[in-house]
């Protein structure tokens, strides 16, 4: 698909998706979804008042040291796993199987070891896009084309050119896209985190919106989540094809 | 420099190689005991039944891995556990760097090893020229057909002007008319550069055509049964298909192979193919 068959394509969901929900708003009325007009308003109207930032702070901040901890850790224990053929083999499995039970169900332990502070939702955030990248990363590593390391052995490549000039690049897009899965993930982690006994952040906002009936403030707080993680995502999967390109 | 063409460039005595047991497993005995040596400039080929060791067997001469026993050589000097610098190794396998460009590829080995930059141009440039790439010299191994990718190898291979040359069926994934073409652009590149050859090979045809020497392998562990020597003019090409001594080699080869490749196959050998002169049970 060209380029520009992609985005008229994607501006003609994003007037289905308009179209549905005015129509929904015309149907049911404000109280039970406000119009896209008036959402985005509420949202701009929120974004102009101070004691909206502290709260849009603290769940950047959280996800960011989440997806930091997903990354390297995931990353980190993936390449090991991933080159040690055994200990990859045993792990896998358990990997996958955690990568499928409902993580909220642990949440209440995480709340017992963490406190109910940011550490939590960082925690919970983390233990969600850790996975994704481990699975990813290990694969890279085990699936790498063995021709292109006996070529290396070949011309004579030192352990530490072979790892900086056909380990990484060879490995580099699949450990992508387990990152751009794994981004996905630590931000609905962190979201989730954030909705149960927590005092900051934008799923604070949400849950108190949620108690108060508050319907407009629900429908801009989902919003801005939407567009971030819409944004976030486009670019990443930008990244990830063209990294993928020439394989 | 003028070579010696009777001398040794590359030998093997007595080598076997067993791949330790695995879990649960028995050891398995892969090759040898063999002796092999390559003469200097010579083009040599191996044919074999298919698992009997052939690639095994260049493992051990290009010191991608030490032999079991016994001792592998190249120019007077042991072979180990290292590839030593002057021989170039071609795989069957795509083994073209997806992530870099052609020119970049070629380049790639003698910019690991630190050549100055000019001179990696002018030999970069030189076999991309050599090898009909330059026109690609900017492309994506992604774009081009696999015989161009197999060639991009080659180039690479050749860009570290190699003494010894070791191909593993290079062209095992190529087309028959793709193969002919290539196997004349191998005696081109084997003229030019008066290295020793040693082309691995399951095709009979393209060993009898190419080489100066065939090593014909049993089934594994793989040893050398016979060494037939075709007594080619060195400006051959492709058109010798047509001598008609060239298809009394090919049934020659044919005739050592018949049994060890039944045997491979863990079939009865029939009582013709063991008649003591190989050339008599092919005429029959």
């Amino acid at each position: 698909m060209t380029i520009a068959a992609r985005g008229r394509d994607s501006i003609l969901v994003l007037i289905a998706i308009l179209a549905v929900w005015q129509a929904i708003n015309l149907v049911g009325g404000d109280n039970l979804m406000t119009s896209p007009l008036a959402t985005v308003q509420h949202a701009i109207d929120m974004m102009g008042q101070a004691r909206f930032w502290p709260h849009l702070r603290e769940t950047i901040t959280a996800y960011l040291a989440a997806l930091a901890i997903a990354v390297l850790g995931g990353v980190g224990f993936g390449v090991l796993l991933g080159a040690h053929r055994l200990t990859g083999d045993v792990a896998e499995p358990i990997f996958v199987a955690l990568y499928s039970i409902p993580k909220v169900t642990l949440y209440p332990v995480i709340l017992l070891a963490f406190g109910l502070g940011i550490q939590a939702k960082i925690a919970f955030g983390a233990l969600h896009g850790i996975i994704p990248i481990v699975i990813f990363s290990l694969n890279a590593v085990r699936q790498i084309n063995r021709t292109w390391l006996r070529t290396a052995r070949t011309m004579s490549l030192t352990p530490l050119q072979t790892v900086r000039h056909v380990i990484i690049p060879a490995t580099v897009p699949e450990i992508f896209s387990g990152l751009r899965v794994g981004a996905a993930l630590t931000l609905l982690g962190t979201m989730l985190g954030e909705l149960f006994a927590s005092q900051r952040g934008l799923g604070f906002l949400l849950m108190t919106a949620i108690d108060l009936h508050d319907v407009k403030t629900i429908m801009a707080i989902a919003l801005l989540i939407t567009l971030f993680s819409v944004a976030m995502n486009t670019v990443m999967l930008t990244l990830d094809r063209r990294l993928h390109a020439r394989f | 420099m003028t070579i010696d063409r009777t001398s040794v460039h590359a030998a093997l005595a007595g080598v076997t190689r067993v791949y330790p047991a695995r879990a649960g497993q028995q050891p398995v005995h892969a090759l040898g005991p063999l002796d092999l040596e390559l003469r200097h400039g010579e083009f040599f080929s191996v044919v074999g039944p298919s698992g009997c060791g052939k690639s095994t067997l260049l493992d051990v001469l290009s010191g991608l891995a030490p032999p079991s026993d016994g001792q592998a050589s190249f120019e007077g000097k042991a072979l180990g556990d290292n590839v030593p610098d002057g021989i170039g190794v071609v795989f069957q396998e795509d083994a073209s760097f997806p992530w870099l460009t052609v020119g970049d590829n070629v380049a790639f080995g003698l910019r690991r090893r630190g050549t100055d930059p000019a001179e990696i141009r002018r030999r970069v440039d030189y076999a991309l020229g050599f090898m009909g790439l330059l026109a690609f010299a900017q492309a994506y191994p992604a774009q081009l057909s696999g015989g161009m990718r197999q060639r991009v190898c080659i180039a690479r291979t050749l860009v570290m002007q190699p003494r010894l040359i070791l191909l593993d069926e290079p062209f095992g994934a190529l087309d028959q008319q793709t193969r002919l073409l290539m196997g004349d652009e191998l005696l081109r590149l084997w003229r030019e550069t008066g290295a020793t050859v040693m082309l691995i090979t399951h095709a009979l045809d393209e060993a009898n055509l190419l080489s100066d020497r065939i090593g014909v392998m049993s089934a594994r562990p793989g040893r050398f049964i016979a060494i037939v020597e075709t007594g080619w003019s060195r400006d051959r090409d492709s058109t010798l298909a047509e001598d008609p001594r060239f298809g009394a080699v090919s049934s020659r080869l044919w005739s050592y192979l018949r049994p060890e490749s039944l045997r491979a196959l863990g079939q009865q050998v029939p009582a013709a193919a063991q008649s003591a002169d190989p050339l008599m049970s092919a005429a029959q």
